[in-house]
């Protein structure tokens, strides 16, 4: 969604709020950086997209604010016109923007061979290759085509999965059919726990 | 939730328990607040004094897991009172059936009971049935074999003296309790239940629910605006994912797994489409074989379901204990699994019984670990007590993009459909969890072309091309693909629908393989009007502004209906019970309901409302489930009594565990009732939380909250460090002395319980202390499996 010049007016009165508030402990850090977030703000210089909120399934509505330079987050605070939240976020939601902002995310896919007391960077191709040769093996050596009683059963005894109510429902669909088309049946997730 | 986050304002009553929504669902309390300033009165049962209870205007404390004795005891309550709706109850709910012969229940043990595989035979419970094959009746309610009459029975035992002696509430609260919350069994009044894991995480947990679903029931509470049982999930698409899937027992849209019995998609069809042979009963699951053949489409396009239904793996049996969550961990315990695909979640930390779930994955040859963050689970081989040179799994860690750097939809709590945009794009050319999962997919497909392999039709001929546009994930494609389309022309009631043209809703789903819907249940969800997920009109009209229904703004499954059940709000003859506050309404000119949308456009009176059950009919009496058709007191595994006033069984006996695991029953060395909680600031394991500075600011580290009068009996001052312990292992927490415990008297000893927050863990912050599991036991419900991580027993000492 991006945002007409109307609703642009509206939100910039919330975001005034969610400045004077300081993004609830921006300035609490060393680190903190003395970013003019109100002028990357400006529909000039960045892109207003809604979004919900990713914690708590009450599903508060989030409007995000990107910087058409960086393409990162310069902003992310609850939508005023979600008819749930109204605007209003919990101190979770009102951190995501620090979520995506994080220097503790890594910066590659990690690798850890057996027996290794670390983890090393690999290409992303190079490790799907890997997991699907793992797949494949864990699969075919040992897959149940009858079970005890003589009943085609046709599955994967020997891979399990579990995960997630963190993922999309495209995704958790996807998920969910791409895992029974290779003969899992042990797949749970955080819905059993 | 059968209602929704909004509705909460046109309730009441709010009953909170088993839940500290203001702390853990923090924007509810928008709606419970709206609703107690027009007067509704809300209610927090919960051990701990939070800032629920701060909010509520009555609060009651209750031992951890003594609900069933609460809830029992306010059946009865209202029964005795005669507090009942009585023509809800009469004509929506299954008072008047007749239950069979074998159903019988002495001293804690219903009829049926195998005691070695500790199970139950279910046939045992069911219904008399008359000539015609439907439920005997008496709508009398007279017949002392009527539902009506077991109920009286079953809780004749839940006096107020041995609901006291038990559950550690006085006798006061729980007078006013029952009180306040009977009086929405009136025609123009609405009570509502909030839960959330406070009531499934015990080895009764389904039980609880039922035990309140009666209660609902019995007061003519479901169906209504203000009214419904309410799970406040905690997950952001806990529903969604529930909805696809991706648990054992269930293939998307609630279908059934496929057990081995099965050996063709008749035989699958045939063991889950129910039969009823009363023309009022709408019997919703009778189009079962639509949403099979359906979804195999879905997945197998090119083969016909009868074909492709082989492709689907087979359970040996559906229950829990085999397949779900904690037997997975002790077979991978046992070395079961080769492979563990742990997907945008944390079980080093989130499972019970951390340290068997830990030791559990040094098993495994290799993990791949798809996260945010570096985690307890793919850093498990480096944590505590573990040598790396002695582990061979193998890690794989795949970073992936945030909500915001992606898009898609996520259900909320109130079955919600809601669409998220891509903002920014995710740092270092990270990749959403959908195109991953496409890469692999298709790395595996290639891989069976190149080298053959074990039964590869499955695989290879499994349509993932339907999710992708020129070789990348899509999620608009993906999602028209779980609404469906028709896969031919089909001609359904005079309109021809195109090959190629989206469902418009499950009502035309077909068997024959003509359509393809991933999920019937979000059919209607992206039609040829394009995403209704993705809709922001807030236009209502005045009845439906009134109730805050927002029938535009997005899109909630099924079919949009808001409020589940919605038939049983109005009388036989299609009036509102409240005419205030209107939900549906008949138009006796245009013959159609106006309001939300129907459950069924059927004329009033021509279906019974509670159409997803076989006969129609309201639960109150349930003949499905795994520990007997009504609700029964037992102790949790671990507890700090030898004997409750109900029966001589102290356990479920259904209950799932491991006989060579311990558990601490009345056992001096545990002497504590310890519980579990979240806090506002952080979230499940704190893996996304915990790595956020402002969140760490506010919460940093592990803490055990306890009474002033426990903390003065082991010589332990607030703030400092002790030392939590149970039979599986300790952990290190600070000290909070608060006043929001205080001991509780049960069965006239005095009894404490102490709390601790989950969300910690090894890896950071550093000294932020470990996950609250490694106390939590083995045992869980026996039919969900949830484990029991709401009440166990600890000891706690100074450091
Ligand atoms: S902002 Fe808070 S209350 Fe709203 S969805 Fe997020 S976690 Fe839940």
């Amino acid at each position: 969604m991006h945002t007409n010049r109307r609703n642009f007016l509206k939100l910039s009165a919330t975001a005034a709020v969610a400045t004077a508030f300081g993004g609830l402990g921006l300035g609490c850090t060393p680190k903190a950086e003395a970013v003019d977030r109100a002028a990357a703000m400006d529909p000039k210089w960045s892109k207003q997209t809604t979004s919900i909120c990713c914690y708590c399934a009450v599903g508060c509505g989030l409007v995000v604010n990107t910087s058409l330079k960086t393409k990162r987050a310069v902003n992310v605070e609850g939508d005023p016109d979600h008819p749930i939240n109204e605007g209003a976020l919990c101190a979770k939601g009102a951190s995501i923007w620090q979520l995506a902002e994080n220097d503790r995310r890594p910066d590659s896919v990690l690798y850890r061979a057996p027996y290794a007391n670390k983890f090393k960077k690999v290409s992303l191709a190079w490790a799907l290759e890997k997991i699907a040769h793992n797949v494949k093996k864990a699969r075919d050596e040992n897959f149940t085509h009858l079970n005890s009683r003589g009943q085609a059963v046709n599955r994967c005894d020997t891979i399990a999965s579990l995960g997630s109510a963190a993922l999309d429902n495209e995704e958790c669909w996807a998920y969910s059919t791409m895992l029974r088309s290779l003969g899992l049946v042990y797949v749970e997730h955080q819905a059993r726990i | 939730m059968t209602n929704h986050w909004i509705d909460l304002k046109n309730s009441d009553c709010i009953l909170i328990m088993g839940s500290n929504a203001a702390e853990n669902h923090p924007i509810s309390f928008k709606w419970v607040t709206k609703a107690q300033e027009k007067g509704a009165t809300v209610i927090h049962v919960d051990p701990r004094f939070t800032r629920t209870s701060a909010k509520a205007d009555m609060y009651a404390p209750i031992r951890s897991g003594a609900d069933i004795a609460v809830l029992g005891g306010m059946i009865k309550y209202i029964l005795d009172n005669d507090l009942i709706f009585k023509e809800y109850v009469l004509e929506y709910t299954n008072a008047s059936f007749i239950v069979g012969d074998k159903y019988a229940f002495d001293n804690g043990i219903f009829s049926g009971y195998n005691r070695e595989t500790r199970s139950y035979d279910l046939s045992q419970w069911a219904f008399a049935m008359d000539e015609n094959g439907n439920p005997k009746k008496d709508p009398t309610l007279q017949d002392p074999r009527c539902v009506y009459q077991m109920l009286r029975k079953h809780y004749e035992r839940y006096t107020l003296d041995n609901v006291e002696a038990i559950s550690g509430m006085t006798r006061a609260d729980i007078v006013k309790f029952y009180e306040t919350y009977a009086a929405t069994g009136k025609k123009d009044k609405a009570g509502t239940i909030m839960y959330a894991m406070g009531w499934t995480q015990h080895t009764v947990g389904v039980q609880n629910i039922r035990a309140m679903a009666i209660i609902q029931l019995l007061l003519g509470n479901i169906g209504i605006p203000g009214g419904g049982v309410n799970a406040l999930r905690g997950e952001a698409n806990v529903q969604g994912s529930t909805d696809h899937g991706l648990l054992y027992h269930i293939l998307p849209g609630y279908l059934a797994t496929p057990l081995a019995a099965h050996q063709s998609l008749a035989e699958y069809n045939k063991a889950f489409t129910p039969v009823s042979n009363d023309p009022m009963s709408a019997n919703w699951w009778q189009n079962f074989p639509k949403y099979s053949a359906s979804l195999l489409k879905s997945m197998w396009m090119d083969d016909d379901p009868a074909v492709s239904f082989n492709y689907l793996p087979k359970l040996d049996t559906a229950a829990a204990s085999v397949y779900s969550w904690l037997n997975l961990f002790d077979k991978m315990d046992k070395g079961q699994f080769k492979g563990l695909f742990a997907w945008g979640m944390n079980p080093a930390c989130s499972g019970a019984n951390t340290h068997k779930t830990r030791q559990a994955l040094t098993r495994l040859d290799w993990l791949v670990n798809v996260n945010i963050f570096p985690n307890e689970t793919g850093s498990f081989w480096e944590g505590p007590g573990m040598d790396p040179s002695k582990i061979k799994t193998e890690v794989f860690f795949l970073p992936c993009s945030v909500s915001i750097e992606k898009e898609g939809s996520v259900s909320n709590s109130g079955r919600w459909m809601q669409w998220r945009y891509q903002g920014p794009d995710a740092p270092h050319g990270f990749k959403p969890d959908g195109d991953l999962m496409y890469e692999l997919m298709h790395e595996i497909q290639a891989l069976y072309k190149k080298e053959g392999g074990v039964y590869p039709e499955p695989i290879l001929r499994f349509n993932l091309e339907g999710w992708a546009t020129n070789g990348i994930f899509d999620p608009h494609k993906t999602a028209k693909l779980i609404n469906g389309h028709f896969t031919r022309d089909v001609e359904i009631g005079g309109t021809v629908y195109k090959k190629g043209t989206q469902v418009p809703s499950f009502a035309m789903l077909q068997a024959d393989g003509s359509t393809c819907s991933g999920n019937w249940l979000y059919c209607n969800s992206y039609t040829e009007q394009g995403n209704m997920a993705a809709r922001r009109s807030l236009a209502q009209t005045p009845e439906q502004e009134k109730l805050g229904l927002f029938p535009n703004y997005t899109w909630c499954w099924p079919v949009n209906r808001r409020i589940l059940y919605n038939r049983a709000s109005v009388d036989p003859t299609g009036k509102p019970w409240n005419p205030e506050l209107p939900l549906i309404q008949w138009d006796a000119i245009t013959k159609k309901w106006v309001g939300d949308v129907p459950d069924g456009g059927w004329a009033p009176g021509e279906r019974h409302p509670f159409i997803m059950t076989r006969f129609g009919f309201g639960q109150l009496y349930g003949p499905g489930r795994a520990d007997g058709p009504l609700p029964e007191y037992y102790e949790p595994l671990e507890c700090p009594v030898n004997s409750h006033p109900f029966s001589t069984t102290l356990h479920n006996p259904t209950a799932i565990s491991y006989a060579d695991e311990d558990k601490a029953v009345c056992d001096p060395r545990y002497p504590f009732v310890g519980t579990t909680y979240r806090v506002t600031e952080h979230w499940q394991t704190g893996l996304m939380t915990r790595n956020q500075e402002w969140l760490v600011e506010m919460e940093p580290q592990m803490f055990v909250e306890m009474s002033e009068e426990l903390a003065a009996l082991r010589g332990i001052t607030n703030g400092e460090k002790v030392i939590v312990e149970s039979v599986r292992g300790s952990v290190w927490a600070k000290a909070m002395v608060t006043k929001r415990f205080k001991p509780f008297d049960v069965q006239g000893t005095v009894i404490h319980q102490v709390g601790l927050p989950w969300h910690y863990g090894w890896t950071w912050p550093k000294d932020g202390g470990d996950s609250a599991n490694i106390l939590t036991p083995s045992v869980g419900d026996p039919n969900t499996g949830i484990p029991e991580t709401k009440a166990f027993m600890v000891n706690v000492r100074k450091a």
